[in-house]
């Protein structure tokens, strides 16, 4: 098989293995690769052809998305350096981390029982603020310091992070109806 | 009809390198057909020189269909096998619809997709949708006089698996093959982007007859590429009608009407609705068989006033999809209107209102759909030329999950993911020894399995017996770029696989299709045997042209050996072609396909490498 699917996503877009990223030059790279592999380059071939797309349209997405997403980048560098995440198996955190999770839980909580969309667009948007100090402890920690250990340990408070922001929007999905 | 056969300039001299191909707006009141000619969209029309067709379709009692106008005479007088507005049908159950009480059908609940019972039997909206697109195919063939390469029909973006499935199959019944299923507001933004030579971010807001769309665009260089998208597949013009209609009842204080009165009623709510767009105030008048009488005056704004819960709904998803894009509203540069029912003199004041200045309005909202659907369709069908090198990234509307536990949902694909996409979950056997798994594959947002769609349940059988979550077993979602799903199971310690593609459980069977198919064309009174040989030798001629373009341009990655056997393959199909064995013909193609695999492999293999390879030259260069 000709297709080298051992290519890591950082080669295939030709950005830096780093956390840091250049979002214009991922993006064009991006559109660069999907002009050449999207599947309405093939529409008008044979049906091998349209499956070839479909398959390289489908890795090249997956590839952007995973680095795009801060979280998800974080992950794949992980991965890459062979450093076990521990998602499954380590869900150790700090006691000050969960009671602060509490906290947010609680008050995303209150305000979806009260139905406060405001209440909860604010809480939002202060998460927001959070995970952005969070990813910069993650760029510190994978780019400068190297340490995948402490990285580890932020990834999975981001995890948290993302999760509650999962759980608001479902909340303010289900409050406008 | 030879009125219309043009002769373009473009086709004389090489009539075998323009491959014909349309774009259809299937729509929920009107559907309108489109090419592009000599490099330009136009909307064709039929022999009286309009370019809309109603989307309706009566069923005679003598075994006629009449479609369009012709049909759209009889729908009061004949209600009952005169269907309107089907599109609201597609890929739904009878609990799915709205107003059913006071449409004139005589529906047939049951399992699946919603059926009507006419004087020509009982009719799935798949079959009475693929009338609506014999017509259009007709008038295709007509005034392009040449075989149709195939064609991009464009759905809601809000639509999901079950409608795009019924979508697909109506155009499947109907003969045409479907290059794409495009996004409505994607295919409108593609016309404005292009004319208008547009960059930034839009929004597309579609409102339709049947059908509300919202999707945010970013256009750059070419690249159309979709946000996020949301909408609601049965909010439309019709709903301000029948608001409109339910008033006039109020107000009247007649008796409930007749399905004949009914109906009237509702053709003068219509044309109310209408009037107001350009007056003041419109009057409705109408003798009712009953012998009553309707006399009144409705003025624009009381109709502004009972509709305006309608106009609200519509902004809800307009901040939703906004959200999913992480925009604010005054971060969109220009908003793009479509449908005939964003006439409305409110609902542009509404939208002006969201986003803090005037829509766009420079575009025939009821023909940019159809305009950018043929611009595309050209593409598709391999008629690229420099100027047409546009890119469209288009996502998924909705959220794709598995049903867990508890009726709960876990989600595989997240909406407004990037088409084509797939994604992987694993999942282990609760129960020792257990050696079957159940799935059941839903889409929508909400928690629980019941609030969303069902789209297919599958079984994988045959899992070897292990203690209670050790089996491993991998359910993958594939999605392509036409928004349609298909899911397969693996346990991965065996490799025992069970695999579905997902024909959703409201959509048609295979034999369903093949029944409709034979019927549709016994009634057609063509010859099925000879057109499944045309269309095999089309085919066998496309994938020979295909191949040999592809060996001019990069022979150089085949061995000496390995391309004396893709010429022999194709001397070999050439040869099949000729003949008139349309079964041989199928095996041929196939049979090459296999042969041209890897050389398909290695030239897209190839492509990518150039794409980067280019990339370091610019580099180089600057």
């Amino acid at each position: 098989m000709s297709i080298d699917l051992t290519q890591d996503y950082f080669s295939l877009f030709e950005v830096p293995r780093a956390y840091g990223l250049d979002e214009g030059a991922l993006e064009a790279a991006w559109h660069r690769l999907q002009s050449q592999v999207h599947p309405d380059r093939y529409a008008h071939l044979s049906d091998a052809d349209k499956r070839r797309a479909m398959q390289w349209a489908t890795r090249v997405n997956e590839g952007y998305r995973t680095l795009k997403k801060p979280l998800a980048r974080a992950q794949y560098l992980l991965v890459l350096a062979g450093v076990d995440a521990g998602v499954e198996t380590n869900t150790a955190m700090s006691p000050e981390f969960l009671m602060e999770q509490m906290e947010w839980r609680e008050g995303v909580e209150e305000a979806r029982t009260a139905g406060e969309i405001d209440e909860l667009e604010q809480l939002h948007r202060r998460l927001l603020h959070h995970s952005r100090d969070v990813r910069a402890e993650l760029a510190r920690q994978l780019d400068v310091d190297h340490d995948y250990t402490e990285a580890a340990d932020t990834v999975r408070r981001l995890m948290f992070i993302e999760k509650l922001q999962h759980e608001i929007d479902d909340a303010l999905l289900a409050l406008e109806g | 009809m030879a009125l219309l056969q043009i002769a373009e300039p473009g086709m004389s001299t090489e009539p075998h390198q323009h491959r014909l191909a349309v774009g259809i707006d299937l729509g929920t009141t009107n559907s309108l057909l489109a090419t592009v000619r000599n490099g330009i969209a136009v909307c064709l029309p039929d022999e009286s020189g309009r370019t809309m067709l109603p989307s309706v379709v009566r069923y005679c009692a003598d075994g006629r269909i009449e479609v369009g106008q012709l049909a759209v005479k009889s729908q009061a007088t004949d209600a009952r096998n005169t269907i309107l507005s089907v599109k609201r049908f597609m890929g739904r159950g009878l609990k799915d619809v709205a107003h059913v009480e006071t449409m004139p059908y005589d529906f047939e609940d049951g399992p699946g997709m919603v059926r009507l019972r006419t004087v020509q039997g009982v009719k799935s909206p798949v079959e009475v949708s693929a009338e609506v697109l014999r017509v259009l195919r007709a008038r295709a063939e007509a005034s392009l006089d040449g075989d149709l390469v195939g064609a991009v029909i464009t759905v809601p973006a809000y639509f999901d698996d079950a409608q795009r499935q019924a979508t697909k199959d109506a155009a499947r019944l109907a003969g045409l093959d479907v290059l794409r299923l495009l996004n409505e507001p994607t295919a409108a933004a593609v016309a404005y982007g292009l004319d208008n030579a547009a960059e930034g971010v839009y929004a597309v807001y579609d409102l339709g007859g049947g059908t509300f769309d919202l999707s945010i665009l970013k256009l750059s260089r070419g690249v159309f590429e979709v946000l996020s998208t949301n909408g609601d597949a049965a909010l439309g013009g019709d709903d301000f009608d029948h608001r409109l209609f339910c008033s006039i009842l109020e107000r009247a204080a007649i008796a409930p009407p007749s399905l004949e009165d009914s109906r009237r009623l509702q053709m003068k709510a219509r044309e109310a609705k209408e009037l107001l767009t350009s007056c003041d105030e419109a009057p409705i008048h109408l003798r009712l068989g009953s012998g009553e009488e309707v006399d009144l005056v409705i003025t624009r704004d009381e109709f502004a006033e009972m509709t305006r819960p309608l106009v609200q709904k519509t902004l809800t998803p307009v901040r939703k999809a906004l959200r999913d894009a992480g925009l604010s509203a005054d971060e969109i540069k220009g908003v793009v209107m479509v449908g005939g029912a964003t006439r409305m003199p409110h609902i542009q004041r509404a939208v002006a209102n969201f986003f803090g200045h005037e829509p766009l309005t420079n575009l025939d909202p009821d023909k940019v759909v159809a305009l950018g659907a043929a611009m595309q369709a050209n593409v598709l069908a391999g008629n690229r030329t420099q100027q047409d090198d546009w890119l469209l990234l288009d996502v998924i509307p909705l959220s794709l999950g598995l049903e867990t536990m508890g009726g709960l949902v876990e989600k595989v694909v997240p909406r407004n993911s990037t088409l084509p996409i797939a994604r992987a979950q694993e999942f282990t056997t609760f129960k020792d020894g257990q050696t079957a798994m159940a799935f059941h594959v839903v889409q929508g947002e909400r928690e629980l399995v019941a609030d969303c769609r069902s789209l297919a349940r599958f079984e994988l059988r045959g899992i070897p017996p292990m203690v209670a979550g050790a089996a491993r077993i991998r359910v993958s979602f594939q999605v392509d770029a036409d928004g349609l799903l298909s899911v397969s199971a693996r346990e991965m310690s065996s490799g025992v696989e069970a695999s579905v593609l997902v024909k959703p459980s409201y959509g048609l069977s295979d034999v369903e299709i093949a029944e409709m198919l034979k019927s549709g064309v016994e009634h057609a009174g063509d010859d099925m045997r000879l057109r499944a040989l045309r269309e095999h030798q089309v085919e066998a001629e496309r994938v020979i042209e295909a191949t040999e373009q592809a060996l001019g341009k990069d022979g150089r990655l085949l061995t000496p050996a390995e391309r004396a056997q893709i010429d022999a393959a194709i001397a070999h199909l050439r040869v099949l072609r000729e003949g008139d064995d349309d079964r041989a013909i199928k095996a041929g193609i196939d049979a090459f396909a296999r042969t041209t695999d890897e050389f398909a492999a290695r030239r897209m293999d190839d492509s990518i490498r150039g794409a980067l390879a280019g990339h370091k030259v610019d580099e180089l260069e600057l």
